[in-house]
């Protein structure tokens, strides 16, 4: 499929898809990558080392030093996969060097969970 | 985004990994917001400086990045969590004042000025008429691009400080000048003006409008009162300019319901355990007619003003620091009302203040009830 790069790069592993919004000030630890928000669809799961799918960020812009701080600690998203583009997800992959595209509505639904898969941030297309 | 072939090599690291890092972020900014390139810029001024904002990430990033970073244009930065000069008279732990500590060592070794202050355009000269510069603080963007001749996007922590190391900014919304048009007209029809009406305003156009706004019966602005309505609608939502007079196109009117709404909304307490004057800081004018207000009166209970360092001096010769501290001021610098750890939920449960953007972020985020009252109240209830 293909998808408009937001963040450049490449990657290659299993999707984790999200169905709910992330926050990732208030909803990510910081030093294991583990969904600590009890009401998020991806609770006691690690985003480290996935392909995340989610629909957008929220909360507030802080949120972007927490994704460079999953990065720092070595449990970061191979890779992020949205809908909609919001600037605290933006930046926060800009820093942390973590591709970022964005999907359509109809090719973001044909993700399959836990599915392998490669990630060309470079020309846009998932593979 | 179309980017010329410095642009991309920079993005692609050959210019080391701080520019490529910087070039990241304008373009995914650039690309998340519909741009087409990037534009240069000529000041920056950057949010993100208070550790109770940030935090250990913010922390620890911006030292990683000043390790080599150096910023390309002149950049300025945003009040801290405190003022170091008088710090040891409160009672914040040690842990906060070393790691903000670390976080204005991080800009100043990257090349800020030391400014802050979140009111730049009242301390810095303001260059010509159409000059792009990328302003991260909300009120300051507001007021940059309402009074100031200036063009802005209301930054966020990440463009802004991509901006001072690239010296460029994604040319987007407010840098079109058909964006900056408003297609909104908002009808002041309250009768009695204030800088409090005028934050309530303000803070009112930032719920209902989008990019830029218009308004319409609003003629007797003066300084403080412009800071407040700049400042109100900061704070409640996307709005980063407006104009003066009716447009064409869709028309509302602020009037005396949708004030008391807005009033309801923000105002929490009828009394205050102290006072809070500085959100956006005093500046030199505003300081000097407090000084006069004060004359032979005193509080009757604390009052923290804050002002930027800047006016430090001129606040001493001029004799309105002594005025101001004989009637009990407080006066803080380097830091402001919003976010400020010196205004501690343990110490005290509800502020009276003027100012309607340090009553959204009192409550919000330092979780004090807030009294809402004019300047000129405030001296007269509150003082003996």
């Amino acid at each position: 499929m293909n998808v408009k790069v937001i963040v450049k790069g490449m990657a290659k592993g299993s999707i984790l898809i999200a169905k709910n919004p992330l926050n990732f000030l208030g909803g990510i630890d910081k030093k294991t990558g583990i969904v600590h928000d009890k009401n998020h669809d991806l609770f006691g799961k690690s985003v480290g080392n996935k392909i995340l799918a989610f629909p957008f960020g929220i909360g507030s812009s802080v949120g972007a030093y927490t994704i460079y701080s999953l990065k720092y600690n070595k449990c970061a998203p191979l890779a992020m996969i949205c809908l909609k583009a919001d600037l605290t997800t933006a930046s926060g992959c800009a820093i942390s060097n973590i591709p970022l595209v964005v999907a359509n509505k109809n090719d973001y639904d044909s993700l399959q969970q836990d599915k392998e898969v490669v990630l060309d941030a470079v020309t846009g297309k998932i593979l | 985004m179309e980017l010329t072939k410095e642009e991309e090599d920079a993005l692609d690291g050959k210019q080391g990994e701080t520019l490529a890092l910087a070039y990241r972020t304008l373009v995914a900014i650039g690309e998340a917001s519909g741009s087409d390139k990037l534009i240069p810029i000529e000041w920056a001024h950057l949010s993100g400086v208070n550790y109770n904002t940030i935090g250990d990430a913010g922390r620890d990033f911006l030292s990683h990045l000043s390790q080599d970073a150096k910023f390309k244009v002149k950049t300025t930065v945003n009040p801290m969590g405190f003022d170091f000069d008088s710090v040891s008279r409160y009672n914040l732990d040690d842990k906060f004042i070393e790691n903000q500590r670390s976080i204005k060592n991080s800009y100043e070794k990257m090349g800020a000025i030391p400014s802050y202050s979140c009111i730049p355009y009242e301390i810095f000269d303001v260059p010509k008429q159409g000059t792009h510069v990328s302003f991260a603080e909300s009120n300051a963007a507001i007021y940059a691009n309402s009074f100031s001749g200036l063009k802005t996007n209301k930054e966020g922590a990440f463009s802004a400080l991509a901006s001072a190391l690239t010296g460029k900014s994604p040319c987007s919304d407010l840098r079109d000048d058909n964006v900056r048009k408003p297609s909104l007209t908002i009808r002041m029809k309250v009768e009695s003006r204030d800088e409090l009406t005028y934050g309530m305003l303000g803070y009112f156009a930032g719920k209902v409008a989008g990019s830029s706004v218009a308004l319409s019966g609003v003629n007797d602005l003066d300084r403080r009162s412009c800071k407040s309505l700049c400042a109100g609608m900061g704070t409640s939502g996307a709005c980063g300019m407006f104009t003066f007079g009716e447009e064409e196109g869709e028309k509302i009117d602020f009037d005396k319901n949708e004030m008391q709404k807005i009033h309801d909304e923000l105002n929490t307490s009828e009394s205050g355990d102290i006072i809070t004057l500085g959100s956006p800081q005093l500046g030199l004018e505003e300081i000097g007619d407090l000084a006069a207000m004060l004359k032979g009166r005193s509080f009757k209970k604390r009052c923290m003003i804050f002002c930027p360092s800047a006016i430090k001096g001129q606040m001493r010769d001029l004799g309105y620091r002594k005025e101001i501290e004989r009637a009990g001021g407080e006066l803080l610098f380097d830091c402001c009302t919003c976010l400020s750890p010196l205004v501690d939920n343990k110490e005290v449960d509800s502020v009276t203040t003027n100012s309607v953007k340090g009553a959204y972020y009192l409550r919000t985020s330092n979780k004090v009830d807030v009294n809402l009252k004019n300047l000129k109240n405030i001296v007269e209830e509150e003082t003996k």
